[in-house]
């Protein structure tokens, strides 16, 4: 009776607690965004650039997240060496791309000087990712659960310090696309083409993938194979070359991420992948982790907070230099997901999930 | 040379012994029952045909062909289908997509929707849920799709795991009609069965397993009138 009581106060304490979280949280919103909008520091131009912006960075979170989630959908495995793989695809692209540009070919041909390499890009990642599922996780299918999650952290760090290994720590520069350079104005207002490309390039990747997830011979097979592995082998499925072809299309993804983020940042090193990787993770789980649509959402949804919480909620605190606690702002989102929604903005429980 | 013929079965899972040396065979065109109580190894049998266990020692052929070599998602390639115990429909995927992935070894899409129609015409039920999600139907059409998915492949020996488990008398019925109705269309099968009255009824030949053993072998007939099997299967003392 008394051990009842007791955990019955305790239960109280924390869900006062949580409610606390939750008001203050919105508090530190509300306060934050209405200041801020009394303020009025920023035109309605600057907000539309921070939306896009958000929008650009977010549709490349979602790209790198559809692998976390895929992967995680067949394998119920979190791949902690996605993020790398985005950044083998930069490095595969800033190579070829570099040579096509000492020939000219980027300055004549924009167009294919662009598309080419993001092929590349998807060609290296989808390899690499293929060999690190055959080395690192395929031996270790049958372990418990967290045996292959350190392997995944091993391979990260193993493709980080491979590449410093070759290609040291420096930065390199991918070479400008100069018809990617300046404005168009949509609705009236400029938008640096670049932002353009990079989100219409993801639109489109990601409507390529849902494609052949939902509509093809291999999508349905590793949906099926998502679902139950030994069914699936009943029905004829090869369920080992399908987890390897879900490998391959999440870091054929993150690949092509990579070049795009190359274009917007244009800076390429090894540890490139680690940051947004991460953010990544954050995406999809913000979707329901398992989801495809979910790590979409998920991943334009905290590129936007990203992008415009700072200046939003953050900066009419009165917080000094806001923009610097960006990341806070995903890693806050992460947690807070969490804890009051593990289930993602899409997904279902992962406490129900099958082991 | 039968159909398919099981030799000295031995299967394990970790140190359990699960299935202790098991003999029986199929003829072609046969309805064949297993029955037996819970644990006593009969999904495990199942498994071990369909190649997602192997066995420790023994053999299993298919018209003469070692099927043991064949990872399970071979087999299939080989005729033999299985309808797993609880379904095991995929829950998230439409009707017509769990039969598409039934049909997953066939290469001739004409053949695929061809197939279609006809589990459609078993099952008209299906049809009319065809867009559903499979996780929405009620637990007598997804027996329905999960025989229905079997079928797709064109199999010549069926593998059914207690089809009739958790349905309605009237359900009982008519999966065991349909049962019958593709056995006569010369699918050979092997039945699993707790409800062992209904599966002696429908069945040419029957074994009882008991403890990972066969223990008894004989025509459906024969079971039915013998004093152990009543006593212990169908509930007659
Ligand atoms: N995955 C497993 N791991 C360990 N032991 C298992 C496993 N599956 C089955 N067994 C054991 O193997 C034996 C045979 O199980 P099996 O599932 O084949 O029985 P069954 O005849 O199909 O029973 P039921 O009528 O309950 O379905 C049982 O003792 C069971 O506990
Ligand atoms: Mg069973």
């Amino acid at each position: 009776m008394r051990t009842n009581l007791s955990e019955r106060l305790l239960d109280l304490a924390v869900s006062v607690f949580m409610w606390g979280f939750r008001v203050l949280i919105v508090a530190v919103i509300l306060i934050g965004t209405i200041s801020t909008i009394q303020a009025g520091k920023y035109t309605s131009e600057q907000w539309i650039d921070f939306v896009v912006q958000g929008i650009s960075q977010g549709s490349l979170y979602a790209m790198i997240a559809l692998g976390y989630t895929m992967v995680y959908g067949i394998l119920r495995m979190i791949n902690f060496a996605h993020g790398d793989i985005f950044m083998t695809g930069a490095f595969g692209a800033y190579f070829l791309a570099t040579w096509l540009n000492n020939t000219g070919f980027i300055d004549s041909n924009p167009l294919l000087g662009l598309l080419i390499p993001i092929l590349f890009a998807m060609l290296v990642a989808a390899g690499i990712a293929m060999l690190v599922e055959r080395i690192a996780y395929r031996p270790l299918r049958n372990a418990p659960r967290l045996v292959p999650l350190i392997s995944a952290i091993g391979a990260s760090f193993f493709l980080e310090y491979a590449f410093r290994g070759f290609f040291g720590p420096g930065v390199y520069a991918y070479p400008p696309i100069n018809a990617l350079d300046g404005e168009w104005q949509i609705f009236g207002i400029g938008i640096q083409k670049v932002q353009v490309v990079v989100a219409v390039s993801a639109a489109i990747m990601m409507a390529i993938l849902y494609s052949i997830v939902m509509f093809t011979k291999v999508g349905k097979a590793m949906r099926a194979v998502s679902e139950n592995k030994d069914t699936a082998a009943l029905m004829g499925i090869n369920v080992n070359s399908i987890i390897v072809s879900t490998f391959a299309i999440g870091a054929a993804m993150a690949g092509a991420a990579g070049v795009l983020n190359s274009l917007l940042f244009r800076q390429i090193n090894f540890m490139i992948g680690f940051v947004p990787g991460i953010k990544a993770f954050t995406a999809a789980v913000l979707g329901g982790i398992g989801n495809i649509p979910g790590a979409m959402v998920g991943g334009l949804v905290l590129g936007i907070f990203e992008s415009i919480g700072p200046s939003l909620f953050l900066e009419g605190l009165g917080i000094p230099r806001p923009y610097q606690l960006k990341d806070a702002i995903a890693y806050t989102m992460l947690v807070m997901i969490l804890l009051f929604r593990p289930s993602g903005i899409l997904g279902e429980r992962l406490s129900t999930k099958k082991a | 040379m039968s159909m398919l013929n099981v030799e000295n079965v031995h299967t394990f899972y970790g140190n359990i012994h699960a299935l202790k040396g098991i003999n029986l065979h199929i003829e072609q065109g046969e309805i064949v029952t297993l029955i037996g109580g819970n644990g006593a190894g009969k999904t495990t049998t199942l498994r071990t045909i369909s190649g997602l266990l192997k066995p420790s020692e023994g053999n299993i052929t298919l018209n003469g062909e070692d099927l043991i070599k064949y990872p399970a998602h071979e087999v299939v390639y080989k005729g033999v289908s299985m309808v797993p115990e609880g379904r095991g429909v995929f829950a998230r995927m439409s009707v017509t997509e769990n039969l598409e992935m039934g049909a997953y070894s066939q290469s001739d899409t004409g053949k695929l929707a061809r197939n279609m129609e006809r589990v459609f015409h078993l099952f008209p039920r299906l049809k009319e849920r065809r867009a559903q999600l499979a996780g929405t139907l009620s637990g007598g059409e997804q027996q329905m799709l999960a025989t229905g998915r079997a079928l797709m492949a064109e199999p010549k020996l069926l593998l059914m795991d207690e089809p009739s488990m958790g349905l309605a008398p009237v359900l009982v019925e008519l999966i065991f009609d349909i049962i019958q109705q593709i056995n006569n269309e010369g699918v050979t099968i092997l039945l699993v069965e707790q409800n062992a009255l209904m599966a002696l009824s429908i069945a040419h030949r029957g074994y009882v397993l008991q403890t990972g053993e066969i223990v008894l072998g004989d025509k459906a007939e024969q079971l039915r009138n013998d004093p152990t099997v009543q006593k212990a299967y169908l509930g007659i003392e």
